[in-house]
């Protein structure tokens, strides 16, 4: 009873208003809560005109150039909640560090890009503002976000997604809208293969990664080490399943043999058979492509079921996660990883960014963050270069790009795009887990410490 | 048999039988008044990180974090009933889904702020160890949750069928009006149910937390497994969750180790749907 009247109090004064649409002229109420609500009906259609006729104004004034750009509206689209939150939240932290490197001046971070002055030096200081959205780890989310970063928040520029199978998504939508979008990150072959005019990334991709692990394990064997048998353990979206692929391409290429490939999903609960599976075959390397979690879960998995390979390489993503290393680190000593970040010697501009970001979040910063606080650079300063926040001067600006390496702050040979957007000078060395942290391994020129052979795990 | 295959099967037994413990607080709930808690997977959740506190501010393992973790997960589940599901209760289903969603996501999102989004890890070898039974390698935090999920699943079974207060409570669960007329008063039973559901999610946590990551969204992967277990085992019955677990924990295992690991959830959702074409009230639910 109680339901059905407060329906009928609900309906009474809306009729009542729409009737009054209609007939303006009968003032006749007879009611004072339908006089409330009409009014403030009128009040907001008032608000809102205002809001319209102030929007058109700026509107306005920008186009004509009255109005000084002081600021350029970057679109961050990250993983800050899911099962890759954690390294969202880093690539966030570390971007916000970016961020206060550009918009403040910076003088002791020497040739940085954007680091010594304050702000945008050719959009007379401007600064910038970073818009954060969540990909929610589903490439459905990853486009709407994208879609309203661009649409209501009117971004100049997109930086994402962190998983390649969002970045697929996301960077379809800025395509369509003709919006310049950096992926700092993501490596998955097909992304550069669309014929995209405004999608560009940073990092080493594919195949530059495979040739590092193939020269890598081609060494071993000419020194010695037995390497007949490669698996590669992969999760199975864009991502896991493009790195494996090129992987076993390039073994393929090299004469290395890949007699194992187990691809999973990142989700699951357990993973107690596929170590079984690598246990039976018992191969000479195994080859992780994996998140965080599902790195975490195996790393456990494969100590309680008492089992090491003789070489353990984490592609990445998962093993580079700051949390992977702290839970499971010493569970997986001597496994080597990938990687284009060192905080070098104290007092050097990439140690000082990383103390900044140590300040921030309690860790150090790793490589997937640096990749995004590099990938947010680049951008920042095709988009300074270009002197304006028109896409299609970042556009021209963005394909122009030749940084050195020392206006960077990760160990890339520079930032220079060929014509599908691949960062043609991205490289990355080997690191290995000894002790509680990563160390430089290989190549031996850029190593800090000695490689320790076999996989020692705990 | 193959000592690999023999492994497969225990280790999918163990994990059976956690899968039917976190379980069982779900079919609990709904047997008791037809309500899903979509906030069970994050009562998990909350209770992992409970274990995580306990040893890091008391050093402790799962025995002092089990019962920590299962008075204050009892004492949100109440407060849980008596704030939230009550009320929703009355209303339509939706408001009962959303209701408890609402709190899944209370849950989950307060955690990204109290603790962040970082993975979390228990010591390796908190519980201790792993045995070595003839190349059969068995970790006993699994071997330890696995056993205590077997036993209280059953004890909660003999509490339900055998003493009073279970009759009782089963009396709301038949006709809460008829109950209320013998003088049983149904809020306070509901709201014991949802103490004792929260209670045993909370030595699961506990548990799970020795062997499994940590972190604000684990929940989520966790109660897929728990809303599969209770609909294959049938909605409300103990008995058949703890059956259902150990069935899915087992084929999930074996068909990941023989057919792949991208196939097994197939496997199992095919198995699950086959299973609800046929007896649609689960395997051991009521028509």
């Amino acid at each position: 009873m109680n339901r059905a009247a407060g329906v009928l109090r609900g309906d009474g004064p809306r009729a009542n208003i729409i009737k009054n649409q209609h007939d303006k002229n009968r003032v006749d109420h007879g009611n004072a809560f339908v006089d409330r609500g009409w009014d403030m009906f009128k009040t907001i259609g008032l608000m809102k005109g205002t809001a319209i006729a102030g929007a058109a104004l700026i509107f306005g004034l920008g186009l004509t150039g009255a109005f000084a750009q002081n600021t350029v509206k970057i679109g961050a689209v990250y993983p800050l909640s899911g099962n890759a939150a954690s390294a969202g939240a880093s690539a966030k932290a570390a971007i916000e560090v970016a961020v206060d490197v550009i918009n403040n001046a910076h003088p002791e971070l020497g040739d940085l890009t954007l680091a010594r002055d304050a702000g945008l030096p050719n959009l007379n200081g401007a600064k910038v503002e970073v818009v954060f959205a969540d990909n929610q780890g589903t490439p459905a989310a990853g486009q709407n976000q994208t879609l309203r970063l661009i649409t209501e928040e009117k971004v100049h520029a997109v930086l994402g997604s962190y998983q390649s199978g969002i970045t697929l998504t996301a960077s379809a939508i800025a395509e369509k809208y003709g919006i310049p979008f950096l992926s700092p990150e993501s490596v998955a072959a097909n992304l550069t293969e669309r014929g995209f005019k405004w999608f560009f990334r940073t990092t080493p991709v594919a195949s530059d990664i495979a040739k590092i692990y193939m020269e890598f394990l081609t060494e071993m064997k000419a020194k010695g080490t037995k390497v007949d048998q490669i698996a590669i353990v992969n999760e199975n979206t864009e991502y896991g399943t493009s790195i494996a692929k090129v992987i076993r391409e390039a073994a393929q290429a090299n004469g290395l043999n890949v007699g194992l490939e187990i691809p999973y999903s990142a989700n699951t609960t357990d993973v107690q058979s596929q170590v079984l599976q690598l246990k039976d075959k018992n191969p000479d390397c195994i080859i992780f492509v994996s998140y965080t979690s599902d790195a975490i879960l195996y790393m456990k998995t494969m100590q309680a079921l008492g089992y090491k390979p003789p070489i353990l390489i984490g592609d990445n993503s998962g093993f580079s996660d700051a949390a992977f290393l702290k839970s499971v680190g010493s569970i997986a000593q001597g496994a080597i990883n990938r990687s284009a970040w060192s905080a070098g010697k104290p007092g050097s501009v990439t140690d000082r960014l990383n103390e900044m970001y140590k300040k921030k979040t309690g860790y150090d910063l790793d490589d997937s963050a640096g990749r995004a606080m590099q990938g947010f650079f680049t951008m920042v300063d095709a988009i300074n270069r270009a002197g304006s926040t028109d896409p299609n001067k970042i556009l021209t600006a963005l394909k122009a790009t030749d940084l050195k390496p020392n206006q960077l702050m990760m160990g890339y040979r520079g930032v220079k795009f060929d014509e599908k957007g691949n960062n043609i000078l991205a490289s990355a060395l080997l690191i290995q887990i000894q002790g509680s942290d990563y160390v430089a391994v290989w190549p031996k020129e850029s190593a800090t410490a000695p490689l320790q052979m076999p996989y020692k795990g705990w | 048999m193959s000592m690999s295959l023999l492994q497969v099967l225990i280790g999918g037994l163990l994990l059976g039988a956690v899968y039917a413990l976190f379980s069982s607080g779900l079919t609990l709930i709904w047997g008791m008044m037809n309500v899903v808690n979509f906030a069970h997977g994050d009562f998990v959740m909350i209770a992992m990180y409970i274990a995580f506190m306990v040893w890091k501010l008391l050093g402790g393992g799962p025995f002092m974090a089990m019962p920590i973790a299962a008075m204050l997960l009892a004492t949100l589940g109440i407060i849980a009933y008596f704030a939230l599901v009550r009320h929703v209760m009355k209303g339509p289903m939706l408001a009962q889904i959303l209701g408890t969603f609402g709190l899944a996501l209370l849950l989950r999102y307060g955690m990204f702020w109290t603790f962040g989004a970082n993975f979390q890890s228990l010591p390796e070898n908190l519980v201790g160890g792993t045995y070595d039974l003839w190349g059969i390698r068995i970790q006993a935090s699994r071997l330890l949750a696995g056993t205590l999920a077997i036993i209280l699943t059953i004890a909660l079974h003999l509490m339900l069928t055998r003493t009073s207060l279970g009759s009782k409570m089963l009396a709301v669960a038949e006709d809460a009006t008829a109950a209320q007329l013998m003088g049983i008063r149904p809020d306070r039973m509901q709201a014991i149910a949802w103490g004792l559901a929260a209670g045993l999610t909370g030595i699961a946590g506990a548990l799970i937390a020795t062997f499994f990551y940590i972190s604000p969204t684990v929940g989520e992967t966790l109660a897929i497994i728990a809303f599969v277990t209770v609909s294959l085992g049938g909605f409300g019955s103990i008995t058949g969750a703890l059956v259902a677990g150990l069935l899915i924990g087992v084929i999930e295992s074996l068909s990941g180790y023989l057919i792949g690991a991208v196939y097994k959830d197939i496997v199992v959702y095919t198995i699950f749907i086959a299973v609800l074409w046929f007896r649609p009230q689960g395997l051991m639910g009521k028509n």
